[in-house]
């Protein structure tokens, strides 16, 4: 369009686009069937990381280009391994240049509040759009009055089991109780297929199976106010002590050196017979059908159930792997990123990707808790609701600095590792309360 | 007052031309340009010759050094430059029982480590100085562990020592030398063993290498000459080649100590510094601390802990170096 065609009515039309995009976000730039004037020619660059479900990544790179024609801008997308996020996320705050929005996992919105936009109006509008958001992924993102992440998605963590080993010894049904586990446990082990479980530095299933596992019996880091270091218990003391004998009677003992995929590699070639995991086991297994088999011959994805933890003492918790998106604070695209969230996180979008995760990846909202999806496969049910039970790091306190640095020291997991290595249970519980106060001072 | 040199006359068709060009240049600096009359002052000249050296030393060293010092003072997080603490992150650290296990680690892992790749560093070097058929092959076979990238190499030993699949385990056991299988990354000595033994695989080849190129300029003779004196092979060794390689010996573990005492690659991916802290060392624990937790204060006083230990090392091993060369 050159200036002499540029008529009054014209700009009209286009300034009127540009206003309906920046108060309807996305709906309005596609009603006004117009790219909003203040996007034409930037590139909006989004960084995520490598998806367990390759399938859902390439829905993500189906939309890009969708999202580039809609804004008017060039959208962009990066994914890297998730243990290199937060390097790449300290050295672009640090250089204030780097990505436009990040995927933030964890509670990392209050790591970085200072350093990421107030996403209010998108989450808000999102939430009330889809149901409302699960309270821990809102207690998550919203730090303060302000949201400084929009919550994408979660992905649940259950008991990943072997059904016809667990019929062997007995077992109908998942057990309903620890004490019931630990009583399988011991003759799954015996029989050679021990539960497996990580007590080592790793970053998902070693807080997710640990955080949980005290909880279920009581413990807890630290009081309401956050102040006051809670976990030397007599609830605490117990979960250790039931933790060794667990680990000693049930367990891989080799799991105090696994990381994230050696309990699916144990899983998938028949050596453990459960262990708490994400769905990648079963998404792996219907992946290579042929390739992962029974040691009777069967098709091992035909073997595989889940189960959500069994009860302690105190009910059933999860620690689930909640994934966010955050707009950079220095981004100079801070309007066009929320108009691409709104759009990303918008139904029609969402499902798209939500149906190619196949329950790998549960929403954020309690709407997707209805979608017809979860008829398809009734292995994955047990993830459909598994977001109703999720605690998080930090409890009773809230989800912050403290909670964060507790967690990435492995103070929890560690605490039952000294012990499963042969600590004293009220000895390790001790060091941990030692280093719990020095954080929560 | 010096004179400009004359450039050199080419011979042939263009040789008349030159010499008249010559004629035309200035005979003394009065008559040079006041870029060239700067640069023949060798005092300028050098410093100009420096600048680029500087520049990147104080870039890429010096900037990022003292940014660490001053981080290591503040309660700087990430996005947060924070306030001036003082020492407080220090005096922190000093009573973090995970910071004295890491410090602890450290100084074992270092010292064992350095220990094993010097001893065995000798012995290669010295089977490799002798001839014999396909020495070649086998010297550049011998750099391998040195030259695959460390994160590679350590994910195939992280195979090696994998609690349920371990192929060492596999086969010690159909060997018959074992029962149970061993638990490489599970107990805590054996964790820290393990992680050493990675180590001396690694940097072996480095002072194998090194020393191999320091025994080669020992003089045969010397060697033939004590031997028909009658002294042994271990005299000849103690008497003659140890004291010739003293200061490349010394040069080289200076460099290994530095590397060892920083190392990082290799615990993250092998163990994370697990099973309850059993193999941290200061580098990670500091990437911990700073990258995974956002305190960068902390993680950078955690970092540079290191520093007055590796100072007083270094120092040390210089003052000897000069030593013995003086000597």
């Amino acid at each position: 369009m050159d200036a002499e065609s540029l008529n009054r009515r014209k700009f009209m039309t286009i300034s009127g686009a540009a206003a309906a995009a920046a108060t309807v976000g996305i709906e309005g730039i596609l009603a006004a069937r117009q790219a909003p004037a203040h996007a034409q020619g930037t590139k909006l660059h989004l960084l995520r990381w490598n998806d367990f479900v390759p399938a859902a990544d390439e829905v993500l790179l189906k939309q890009m280009p969708e999202a580039s024609k809609a804004l008017g801008a060039e959208v962009t997308l990066e994914r890297i391994n998730a243990n290199d996020l937060q390097a790449r996320i300290t050295a672009a705050i640090s250089s204030g240049s780097g990505p436009d929005i990040i995927h933030v996992l964890k509670n990392w919105p209050h790591l970085y509040e200072k350093s990421l936009a107030d996403v209010s109006d998108v989450a808000e509008a999102t939430g009330k759009a889809q149901g409302g958001f699960y309270p821990a992924m809102t207690e998550l993102c919203k730090v303060g009055s302000s949201w400084r992440a929009v919550p994408h998605a979660i992905v649940g963590g259950q008991i990943a089991y072997r059904k016809s080993l667990f019929e062997e010894v007995g077992a109908k049904e998942f057990p309903k109780t620890w004490q019931q586990y630990r009583e399988v446990g011991k003759k799954l082990k015996a029989k050679g297929y021990p539960i497996g479980q990580t007590a080592g530095h790793t970053f998902g299933d070693a807080p997710v199976f640990w955080y949980s596992f005290m909880w279920a019996w009581g413990g807890k880091e630290v009081e309401k106010d956050a102040r006051t270091v809670a976990i030397n218990s007599k609830e605490t003391v117990e979960s250790v002590k039931f933790a060794v004998g667990f680990w000693k009677d049930a367990c891989d003992e080799g799991g105090l050196a696994w990381d994230d995929s050696n309990n699916n590699r144990a899983f998938l070639s028949g050596t453990i017979s459960a262990t708490i995991n994400g769905a990648s086991i079963y998404v792996e297994s219907l992946r290579n059908k042929e390739k992962y088999k029974t040691e009777k011959g069967a098709l091992m994805h035909t073997d595989i159930l889940h189960a959500p933890n069994p009860a302690g003492p105190a009910g059933v918790f999860h620690l689930h792997a909640p994934f966010s998106h955050a707009v950079m604070g220095y981004s100079k695209n801070q309007k066009l990123a929320k108009d691409f969230l709104r759009w990303l996180h918008g139904k029609e979008q969402f499902e798209a990707w939500f149906v190619a995760q196949k329950g790998f990846s549960v929403g954020s909202t309690t709407d997707w808790e209805k979608h017809k999806m979860w008829d398809l496969d009734p292995v994955m049910l047990p993830y459909r609701t598994a977001a109703r039970a999720f605690r998080l790091y930090g409890y009773a306190g809230p989800p912050g600095r403290a909670a964060s640095e507790v967690e990435s020291k492995y103070i929890i997991t560690d605490m039952y590792a000294k012990a499963i290595q042969g600590m004293k249970p009220e000895d390790s519980v001790k060091w941990a309360e030692s280093e719990l106060k020095k954080i929560y001072a | 007052m010096s004179r400009a040199h004359p450039r050199p006359i080419a011979g042939g068709a263009g040789g008349a031309t030159e010499a008249a060009h010559l004629a035309t240049l200035p005979r003394d600096a009065t008559a040079m340009g006041p870029l060239a009359r700067l640069l023949e002052d060798e005092r300028v000249l050098g410093f100009l010759l420096l600048v680029p050296t500087v520049v990147l030393l104080g870039l890429f060293i010096a900037y990022p050094f003292v940014k660490g010092v001053w981080l290591s003072l503040t309660s700087a997080t990430v996005g947060n430059p924070g306030e001036f603490l003082g020492l407080s992150n220090y005096v922190k650290i000093w009573n973090d029982s995970i910071f004295q296990r890491a410090a602890y680690n450290t100084f074992v892992y270092t010292a064992i480590a350095t220990v094993g790749k010097l001893t065995l560093g000798m012995w290669l070097a010295i089977l490799l100085n002798r001839h014999f058929r396909g020495k070649r092959l086998v010297r550049a076979s011998m750099l391998l562990p040195f030259i695959v990238p460390t994160v590679l190499s350590t994910f195939a030993w992280k195979w090696m020592f994998d609690p349920t699949f371990s192929v060492l385990n596999w086969s010690l056991y159909h060997f018959g030398f074992i029962q149970t299988r061993i638990g490489w990354l599970t107990d805590p000595v054996m964790a820290l063993g393990s992680v050493i033994l990675v180590n001396i695989w690694r940097g072996m080849p480095f002072y194998a290498i090194t020393l191999l190129a320091g025994l080669q300029t020992v003089n045969p003779e010397l060697h033939e000459a004590a031997a028909l004196d009658g002294a042994t092979a271990w005299q000849r060794f103690w008497r003659i080649t140890w004291p010739l390689l003293l200061p490349v010996t010394m040069v080289v573990t200076l460099f290994s100590v530095i590397q060892t005492f920083a190392d990082f690659q290799l615990v993250y991916v092998l163990t994370g510094g697990g099973p309850a802290n059993a193999t941290h060392l200061f580098a990670t624990y500091a990437y911990q601390i700073g990258i995974n937790t956002g305190l960068l204060g902390e993680g950078a006083a955690v970092s540079l802990a290191m520093f007055p230990i590796l100072f007083i090392i270094v120092v040390i091993q210089l003052w000897y170096i000069r030593r013995v060369e003086g000597a």
